[in-house]
């Protein structure tokens, strides 16, 4: 039996641009497929064809048991969406945006008025109801548009790229709010740039890129290609690369890298931030000095790396060491970090929402 | 995989009613269109600055060319004559201005995402454009009147019943709602806001200009004589200043016997609906496929 959301040979080409070549999913009901992939893969076009905004070229696709090209307007009844961008009027108010879609999901007045009221609380926008969205954080924003999909409690969920943008604290409440969802048996699709997302949302991940599907399976599974967490150290001098390479040994759970050139040491590790204040310890104690050190998760890159040879393209960026507590930067701390996005609050602009934070290692 | 647990089937569908047809039409219009009105309720400047250029307008045109410009029929240099004149070709191009706003409104909800929203939600296909134009429809009868007070003050008179007048604004609103179809395609191809605020006004000018709006046709060169009398906006300025009784007895309606002139009412409700008609096709058509 297919599953709550099933694509079979989507084809869809913008003038010599193969956004989508050929994609096949399948996501059983009640479970989260994460589609990761770097800027240009056609994760939002996969989206947009899958919510009825875009016809494909070709192939087929049926969304909560509806056909979506012979059907659109009883696969919109049952489908919520949250675009790549937060899309509320910010001249309206949280309730009045919550209204106004309830509205137009053809509740009544009354029963759209009340359920924008539980929205607003479940999503801790109780306070900011009244006022209109323009005076919003970014994170509330997402909140709002991801409330505005939920109106109707719809069975399939469409989330595209949920969380870039968002502070890690915003990107964190907005986990757990997708969480709650699906533990509540939702079927959810989710596009995100960042392994650490999909490995914390998602039952199974699809890896995209040009417009095709070049790995399926858990994150677990991923992660098992790409060798886990790492700790990545930049010594101050050539010299000292010995003895670090010596401490790392130590600590490391499998084959190291040095890089005399950059001065840069690599070791897989499990332990996370604890282990990380370990090693700087010892690294100080025995006298080598660092520029730069800090724990890297396996990113999206390093599952590209690791899958296709080659770097992903573009702006994929290195989501990995966010929200990971275990970095700290010894020459003054000043190399900026985090931050991604579109800079938080105002920024209701949307061109591409390119953000690439490559300034942490180096 | 670390918090999820076993799905528990799908989650409680709300009660999405089917509706179709004419109701659901009606309906998700106007809540659209109240969503409109709200965001020029909080942002006045847009209104108040449509306001500024037509008020700028008549009192330029009526003090600086009002002199100097002969209306047939009425005695050289009377001004009062060219006032009475003007207020129809004003009030017309005033309300075109509603293409500008219609324009820029989508083409800004198509760059915040909004449009793909509405797509995906099971409301009629049209509402979105339709609610947008219905409300540009208030904001031009809001600005029609704030013009009218301002033209009455300053000498403006009218002189046929209250039921005719008000049929000349009829026309009117139905023209500039005609014209808010013309920005809706227009918001919808270009899809950034700036781009919708002057590919919505620049072929305003030639349009207005080319017409019977400001001087009478009678001085323009034979080949613009027709083509001011078949041009659509004409005939609305021409009804408009027939039933404000802004006309002088005696004077024929037409230079180049033109159906329209001879015909304005008639003429100008078969633009406006032909506009509608037109537009509001290739809008909706547009919409659906609209790739933000
Ligand atoms: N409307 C469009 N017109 C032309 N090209 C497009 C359009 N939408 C997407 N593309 C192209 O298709 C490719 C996939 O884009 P997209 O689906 O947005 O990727 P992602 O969401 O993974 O970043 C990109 O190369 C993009 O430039
Ligand atoms: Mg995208």
């Amino acid at each position: 039996m297919p599953g709550a959301i099933y694509a079979e040979g989507l084809v869809k080409t913008f003038g010599d641009v193969r956004a989508l070549d050929g994609v096949d999913l399948d996501v059983p009901e009640g479970t989260v497929l994460g589609m990761l992939g770097p800027n240009g893969a056609g994760k939002t076009t996969a989206v947009r064809v899958l919510t009825t905004l875009l016809r494909p070229d070709r192939g087929k696709a049926v969304v909560a048991g509806i056909d979506v090209l012979a059907r659109p307007d009883e696969v919109r009844r049952s489908i919520g969406l949250s675009g790549q961008f937060a899309a509320v009027d910010e001249y309206l108010t949280g309730r009045e945006n919550l209204t106004m879609v309830g509205r137009l999901y053809q509740m009544s007045g009354r029963e759209a008025k009340r359920r924008a009221v539980e929205l607003l609380e479940r999503f801790h926008l109780g306070d900011a109801a009244d006022r209109i969205t323009k005076t919003y954080s970014g994170g509330m924003r997402r909140r709002l548009d991801l409330a505005a999909a939920l109106v109707v409690s719809p069975p399939v969920m469409f989330m595209d790229e949920p969380t870039t943008g968002l502070d890690p604290r915003n990107r964190q409440e907005l986990w757990d709010v997708i969480q709650e969802l699906v533990a509540g048996g939702t079927t959810l699709l989710l596009t995100t740039q960042y392994l650490e997302e999909a490995d914390r949302l998602a039952h199974d991940i699809c890896v995209v890129d040009h417009g095709r599907v070049i790995a399926r399976g858990t994150a677990d599974q991923l992660k098992a290609r790409t060798g886990g967490e790492r700790v990545e150290v930049v010594v101050h001098a050539p010299e000292h690369l010995t003895v670090a390479d010596e401490v790392l040994r130590g600590f490391g759970k499998g084959e190291g890298t040095v890089d005399p050139h950059t001065r840069k040491l690599t070791v897989p590790v499990t332990g996370g931030a604890k282990l990380l204040a370990e090693v700087i310890r010892e690294l100080d104690l025995r006298g080598v000095e660092i520029d730069d050190i800090g724990l890297r998760r396996p990113t999206l890159d390093d599952v590209f790396l690791s899958l296709t040879g080659h770097h992903a393209e573009g702006d994929a960026d290195d989501g990995a060491d966010d929200g990971s507590a275990g970095r700290a930067d010894t020459d003054g701390g000043a190399v900026g970090r985090q931050k991604r996005g579109r800079g938080g609050a105002g920024t209701a602009g949307a061109d591409t929402g390119t953000t690439s934070d490559r300034e942490g290692v180096k | 995989m670390t918090t999820v647990t076993e799905a528990t089937g799908g989650a409680p569908v709300r009660t999405v009613r089917p509706r179709g047809g004419i109701g659901r039409s009606v309906r998700d219009s106007l809540v659209v269109a109240q969503r409109n009105l709200i965001r020029m309720l909080r942002i006045p400047e847009v209104v108040i600055f449509g306001l500024i250029q037509p008020i700028m307008f008549v009192v330029l045109f009526t003090y600086v060319f009002g002199g100097s410009i002969n209306v047939p029929g009425a005695p050289v240099g009377d001004a009062q004559a060219y006032h009475e004149f003007l207020m129809a070709g004003i009030f017309a191009q005033t309300v075109t201005f509603a293409t500008a706003g219609a324009g820029a409104g989508i083409a800004d909800d198509m760059h915040k995402g909004l449009i793909d929203r509405f797509r995906s939600l099971p409301m009629s296909r049209g509402a979105v454009l339709t609610g947008r134009t219905l409300a540009d429809l208030v904001q031009t009868a809001l600005t029609l009147v704030v013009l009218a007070v301002v033209a009455l003050l300053i000498g403006w008179r009218t002189h046929e019943n209250l039921a005719e007048v008000l049929a000349g604004f009829a026309l009117l609103l139905l023209l500039g709602y005609a014209f808010s179809w013309i920005g809706a395609l227009i918001g919808l191809t270009v899809r950034t806001p700036e781009a919708a605020t002057s590919g919505g006004l620049i072929w305003l000018f030639p349009l207005t200009f080319i017409s019977n709006a400001f001087v009478p046709v009678n001085g323009m060169p034979a080949f613009l004589q027709h083509v001011a009398e078949w041009n659509p906006f004409s005939a609305t300025v021409a009804a408009a200043r027939l039933l404000f009784g802004n006309t002088i007895a005696g004077v024929p309606r037409s230079v180049t016997g033109a159906w329209p002139m001879e015909h304005p009412v008639v003429a100008s409700v078969i633009w406006s609906v032909l506009i509608i008609v037109v537009f509001r096709t290739l809008a909706v058509r547009k919409y659906r496929s609209a790739t933000a």
